[in-house]
């Protein structure tokens, strides 16, 4: 019988299954960051457990790290606790690769295992993080866990799991210039809601996905989760073997030869079931900007801002009323029209070299707006920075402008000391524009790098493809 | 984990779609090691007027009087009605630490976010599910009568009203023993060590690979 992608990869994982479905799944790798790690390790501790397989952890700190001023290390007491504590945890249980604050290859989780092959197909994913499910791009079962989950996977290299349902998101078609995987995932989440992939795991199939990069590929399923999906994944092709080729963690000589023959049959058969398939096509898919707080509250960037007298749902309506208060925009107002404070490139969505360069072709001889206060381009990794430097792309964000940091979250979710204050108003490529997610009061609207590259240059949102 | 049986309890009505971890508890928090105290900064930015610190006491801070959590009516409630999608976003366990700290044992909502909704169980909070008919129902009744109380039981799987009327929820079957009994479901699994042990060595003899133990290979 004909499988789908998600059938097998819960089929070769499944160690155990209790009789209302509920299943232990071995895990084959686990990401670690500092911020949703040391109640785990505490607990491991306090119980007299020991991990269960050190090889499968690969631990950086990104969430608190500063991007700037590293001579200084990290000034909020508070960050540098939480850092330290995942410093002293690592030393203390071991792992296959830790990459400290600092270390030339630390940087966000999500960037990190890709880039260095510790991410590979038909392999279970598991971190303390939602953004987990950017490894689906790699033919992956990639899931973000909650604490308790990190320590039950750290003591039995098991997470308990019941079967999602199978989605199938189709999207056929060529995307135009200047419209890119970020707006694949927005234009999705504005269809189908916050919470229409809840339940489900979702494959993005279609020849528009396999026309994507691989990195373009992260970026989707980066975003699988805003909308309400624990998993997003794409089944592998030759893009995803050149992509790991060589990947310091990835197998050698005739491991690798064997690996590729079994990551070859990571697709979906011909005539496989899904619970629910939908379908998209590329040439409707336009530059994305988001007007609320909520992903889902998204339109292209000819369009207005929403109507709330036009929503017929109560709750609906008072939902985008409550958005428009909170993100200080006039229904109608026309997306072009909006004025942005600071703009923000960073983020396990876009902070990746692809990310950068697209950024930076933008902002070739081009300027900052002189009404912008301040233009973040944050790499992902230390990796991505010094590729970066390579090519010469930090030039072109600091002649356009922009201030060149260090690698880490960043202003995604203002844990350290890039952020919003009350009021200001972001074009961000990160994931999330919730209430305060950049900073108490701070505004977030989510877009491409191209697109956070030409609001930069104009003061606000603007058609990229007018700069092309 | 402290087992769930039956609660009678206040109900706070919050009437938003959508609720994200991020509003549940603010990132500044996050940098905290430990699991508990986090019930002071439960909603942090909707509760007060300033922007609050980690480590900071709120007794003295500037609360914002029309935030449900602020009115006398609801003080001590156990049990929080929303509505759909709560707890979507980030995967931070830290959002239901900070609901059981500030002393909700249920949440009743029309859906629930999947890594919050696991989250739930892991700390002694039912999550419970009802249709949205229900939900607007309740929603009326919590804020026509002050006081509102509802009990619910995980056994029977029901939530009573005071009228006695019974609604019925779904929970797994798994997941239900679990908190009854406030089961460790790290214990629970390791009942299972042999089987995860066999499963690990015959994947690593198919797929060496996987278990390399540095760079370059196994």
């Amino acid at each position: 019988m004909p499988q789908n992608l998600y059938d097998k990869l819960w089929q070769s994982h499944v160690v155990h299954e209790e009789s209302d479905g509920t299943a232990l799944i071995y895990i084959d790798r686990h990401l670690v960051h500092e911020v949703t790690s040391p109640q785990a390790f505490e607990g491991l501790k306090l119980t007299g457990r020991k991990p269960w397989r050190i090889s499968s952890i690969v631990a950086t700190a990104d969430h608190n790290t500063p991007t700037n001023h590293w001579e200084r290390g990290i000034e909020d007491p508070v960050s540098r606790l939480q850092v330290e504590t995942l410093d002293a945890n690592i030393r203390e249980v071991g792992a296959l690769a830790y990459f400290p604050f600092m270390d030339r290859r630390q940087g966000v989780v999500h960037v990190v295992g890709p880039e260095n092959g510790v991410t590979l197909p038909g392999m279970t994913v598991v971190c303390g993080d939602s953004h987990t499910s950017t490894h689906g791009a790699f033919g992956c079962m990639a899931l973000g866990i909650g604490t308790s989950e990190v320590e039950h996977v750290l003591a039995t290299q098991c997470l308990l799991q019941k079967k999602s349902k199978a989605m199938l998101y189709r999207v056929d078609g060529t995307l135009g210039k200047g419209v890119t995987a970020k707006d694949v995932a927005l234009a999705i989440i504005g269809r189908i809601g916050t919470a229409g992939g809840t339940g489900y795991a979702i494959e993005f199939g279609g020849s528009t996905i396999r026309q994507l990069s691989v990195e373009a590929r992260m970026t989707l399923c980066n975003m699988a989760i805003e909308a309400g999906a624990r998993m997003g994944f794409i089944a592998v092709d030759e893009r995803t073997i050149e992509y790991l080729k060589g990947r310091p963690f990835a197998p050698k000589g005739e491991q690798w030869d064997a690996a590729v023959d079994h990551w070859r049959t990571l697709h979906s058969d011909e005539g496989a079931v899904f619970d629910c398939v939908l379908e998209m096509r590329a040439e409707d898919i336009q530059p994305q900007v988001t007007w609320g707080t909520s992903p889902e509250m998204v339109v292209s960037i000819g369009d207005r801002v929403p109507d709330p007298s036009r929503e017929m749902d109560i709750a609906r309506r008072e939902g985008m009323e409550r958005a428009l208060h909170y993100m200080g925009l006039k229904a109608n107002t026309p997306i072009s029209e909006i004025v942005i404070d600071k703009v923000f490139i960073g983020s396990c969505t876009n902070s990746r070299i692809e990310d950068l360069r697209a950024a930076a072709s933008i902002l070739k001889g081009r300027k900052v707006s002189g009404s912008v206060k301040l233009a973040l381009a944050v790499p992902g990794s230390g990796l991505v920075k010094k590729q970066a430097e390579l090519e010469g792309l930090d030039k072109i964000f600091i002649d356009a402008g922009f201030e060149w940091r260090e690698a880490g979250c960043s202003m995604c979710l203002a844990m350290n000391a890039d952020r919003l204050e009350t009021g200001e108003r972001c074009a961000s490529t990160s994931n999330r524009n919730f209430e305060g997610r950049q900073g108490a009061g701070g505004r977030t609207h989510l877009v491409s790098p191209e697109m956070a590259a030409a609001a930069a240059i104009a003061g606000h949102f603007t058609d990229v493809r007018d700069l092309l | 984990m402290d087992k769930f049986v039956h609660l009678d309890g206040l109900v706070a009505p919050l009437d938003r779609a959508n609720v994200d971890t991020d509003a549940i508890i603010p990132k500044q928090f996050l940098k905290s090691i430990k699991r508990s105290g986090f019930g002071p900064n439960l909603f942090d930015e909707w509760r007060y007027t300033d922007i609050g610190q980690p480590g900071e006491d709120c007794t003295n801070r500037p609360i914002n009087p029309d935030f449900l959590l602020n009115l006398p009516r609801y003080q001590g409630a156990q049990i929080l009605l929303t509505r759909k999608n709560f707890g979507c976003g980030s995967s931070r366990e830290h959002a239901p630490w900070a609901l059981l700290d500030f002393g909700f044992r249920v949440i009743i909502a029309e859906s629930f976010a999947d890594i919050f909704f696991n989250n739930c169980f892991k700390n002694g909070i039912l999550p419970v599910v009802l249709p949205a008919s229900e939900i607007d129902a309740l929603f009326a009744e919590v804020s026509a009568k002050p006081g509102y109380t509802l009990g619910v039981d995980l056994g029977q799987q029901t939530v009573v009203l005071p009228d006695g009327r019974a609604l019925h929820f779904d929970v797994d079957a798994f997941r239900k023993e679990c908190l009854l009994n406030g089961w460790d479901d790290i214990g629970l699994t390791l009942r299972h060590a042999e089987k995860i042990r066999a499963f690990e060595e015959k994947r690593r003899v198919e797929q060496p690979w996987l278990f390399a133990t540095g760079a370059g290979g196994v």
